[in-house]
């Protein structure tokens, strides 16, 4: 009941937190000077025109009252018409966020993976000569931001030794999968077609791996520094001194425990994904939401980047709220302690 | 052993630590001289030199020129100027009131104030801050002024919420339970009794801040948000040598392997400082 009740007050708080955050987009999105009206129509436009679409725009109202229209529209789905595109921004979103879904979850999967594996691995071999190596790789994943990851791969991978795409979520010459999901690989799965498969996966490898690498180095150290702390823990010890095989014990005892601060700080990197996101599909050309998002900003269109913020934001939530009922899983004084969050 | 000693003795015994203040040095050394140590110091801004363009590493020029012939390590140099530049500015902005907010909520725990000032932190920590302040820099006139106001107004909310974290354990305390009851006022308590306490953690935040924040500032600049061309931010310097990759790898890899270089000095340096502060308590 407790835990129930701890997860309707997040839901509560998320909600408040959202609703903050559409006041900040609106302002943001207020502060620019210039008529929005203007701007929508074009320098060359006819007066009467720009008084119209200010009508329109509700831009004669006071500001609370220009909020109001704006929550309404954006709680409707309706973001308005794109500047640039001149379509409605809603209709741009579900078109590019798939994409973006697709990159960010694989490289979410490889952080968790590679970042977990690389970290178990460390503790396992702690002071050994691959747990230094390891340290100081993740180290410089760390620091390293994830667009330089991006060009060096782009360089290296896919311009000098030309092993991998550099461009785009699949080759030109290869058939689209129709879509379900919106995601290639697993619409290209849904329709059997392997040769897209593959190819959309291919394309994915790069900017999948730029985009994790700072997480993924962020996850091992943490995996690395909880485990080798438990290890030393009495309750391990008594476990070996029970004649318990040291597999079993990594497995049954250490891992679990283990895991609960590296699942919190995955969650973290894996919303931070979306942000790096914003550079990374830039630099691969990745028709997602994040090269929308950028493109957006960079020409000043104010419904289009005001969507992007707000769905973002609502992502945040979302995956904050997953890795609290994760961490409760893993957890069991959380699910079982009364009145968490006091 | 006096206290400076005691703890520089703890601080030098991780090897790392001093590669991070070297780094730190060297690099902020290199930022206010460049225009006299920088081998090309015309290189900062609209110089052209078409007769050296585009020449690759080489002894007189060791990164190599870029298209329009300019030394890309003397733009390196400058580049480093508006990194640091950008880091202590969006600091000093930053931390006065971001710690202050945390106080006043941690100590006032329980109250509406507490309430208001964590509610509204909670709403900046909602959104990764790279993308807001994309969105903020967007649109205002895209320039290093803008990028660190935007950048500022992101960062306040993480010196709140470690403050706040700190003050609501030092609040229960023995020596601010005892200047309460011999009647100090509350400004006396907050900034007397709890933030000397708060000081160590908040140095070493800010020190592995100067990196992030750095970081983020190269971000903007990459995507033509932050420091305009012919300035030499170190992003900007990155995104426009990416058009001339694979042939000429080298005008956007020093510049990217000069932030990993800044950011990595600034990590190492604020580990060390954490640790010296770590067993300073124990």
């Amino acid at each position: 009941m407790s835990f129930i009740a701890f997860i309707v007050r997040r839901l509560v708080h998320s909600i408040f937190v959202l609703l903050g955050l559409s006041v900040v987009i609106f302002i943001i999105s207020r502060i620019m000077p210039g008529d929005p009206a203007r701007m929508a129509v074009g320098a060359r436009a006819p007066q009467w025109a720009v008084d119209n679409l200010r009508e329109q725009m509700h831009l004669e109202d006071p500001l609370y009252a220009q909020y109001y229209y704006w929550l309404r529209d954006a709680l409707h789905g309706d973001f308005g018409i794109s500047l640039v595109t001149r379509r409605r921004v809603a209709d741009d979103i579900k078109e590019v966020f798939p994409a973006t879904l697709e990159l960010t979850l694989f490289a979410g999967i490889i952080m968790g993976g590679a970042g977990i594996g690389l970290g178990t691995l460390s503790a396992w071999h702690k002071d050994k000569w691959i747990d230094n190596v390891l340290r100081v790789v993740s180290y410089l994943g760390v620091v390293t931001p994830s667009f330089v990851f991006a060009i060096l791969f782009l360089l290296l991978f896919g311009m000098s030794l030309k092993w991998m795409p550099t461009m785009g979520r699949i080759s030109a010459d290869v058939s689209r999968p129709s879509s379900v999901t919106g995601l290639l690989i697993i619409d290209s799965l849904l329709a059997g077609n392997l040769r897209a498969f593959f190819d959309a996966l291919w394309h994915l490898i790069l900017p999948g791996i730029a985009l994790a690498m700072s997480g993924l180095a962020q996850e091992a150290r943490i995996t690395r520094s909880t485990m080798s702390d438990n290890l030393t823990k009495d309750y391990i010890a008594s476990a070996r001194s029970l004649g318990i095989p040291e597999k079993v014990i990594m497995r049954k005892f250490l891992l679990k425990p283990s895991l609960i601060p590296t699942v919190s700080i995955l969650g973290l990197d894996f919303a931070g994904t979306m942000s790096s996101a914003f550079l990374v599909e830039f630099i691969f050309n990745w028709p997602g939401m994040s090269r929308y998002g950028i493109n957006a900003m960079l020409r000043k269109d104010l419904n289009a980047i005001a969507a992007v913020i707000m769905i973002l934001g609502v992502v945040f939530i979302i995956v904050n709220i997953a890795v609290d009922l994760v961490i409760a899983q893993l957890d069991p004084r959380i699910r079982l302690a009364p009145g968490r969050g006091e | 052993m006096d206290r400076f000693g005691r703890n520089w003795y703890k601080f030098s015994r991780n090897p790392m630590s001093i590669v991070g203040l070297v780094t730190v040095t060297v690099v902020v050394f290199l930022a206010i001289f460049a225009p006299q140590v920088a081998p090309q110091p015309e290189a900062a801004g609209k110089f052209v030199d078409f007769a050296n363009a585009s020449l690759s590493p080489r002894w007189r020029y060791p990164f190599g020129t870029d298209v329009i012939g300019r030394d890309i390590m003397s733009r390196i140099f400058f580049g480093f100027r508006f990194s640091i530049l950008m880091g202590v500015v969006v600091l000093s902005v930053v931390v006065p009131p971001g710690v202050t907010l945390g106080l006043i909520a941690g100590y006032n725990q329980g109250t509406w104030l507490e309430t208001v000032i964590m509610r509204i932190t909670d709403i900046f920590l909602a959104v990764p801050p790279l993308v807001l302040a994309l969105a903020i820099t967007s649109v205002l006139t895209p320039n290093l002024f803008n990028a660190m106001l935007a950048v500022s107004l992101m960062w306040w909310p993480w010196y709140t919420r470690l403050v706040y974290g700190l003050a609501i354990t030092l609040r229960h305390e023995y020596f601010v339970r005892s200047a309460e009851t011999m009647g100090a006022s509350k400004a006396h308590i907050i900034f007397r009794e709890i933030l000397p306490n708060c000081i160590s953690p908040i140095f070493t935040k800010m020190s592995l801040d100067m990196g992030w924040v750095i970081l983020i500032g190269s971000s903007l600049s990459f995507v033509g948000l932050g420091v305009q061309p012919p300035k030499p931010g170190l992003g900007t310097m990155v995104a426009d040598g990416a058009q001339y990759l694979p042939d000429q790898w080298w005008i956007s890899v020093f510049p990217a392997l000069a932030i990993v270089v800044i950011v990595l000095g600034f990590n190492l340096l604020g580990d060390g400082l954490r640790d010296m502060f770590a067993s300073e308590e124990s």
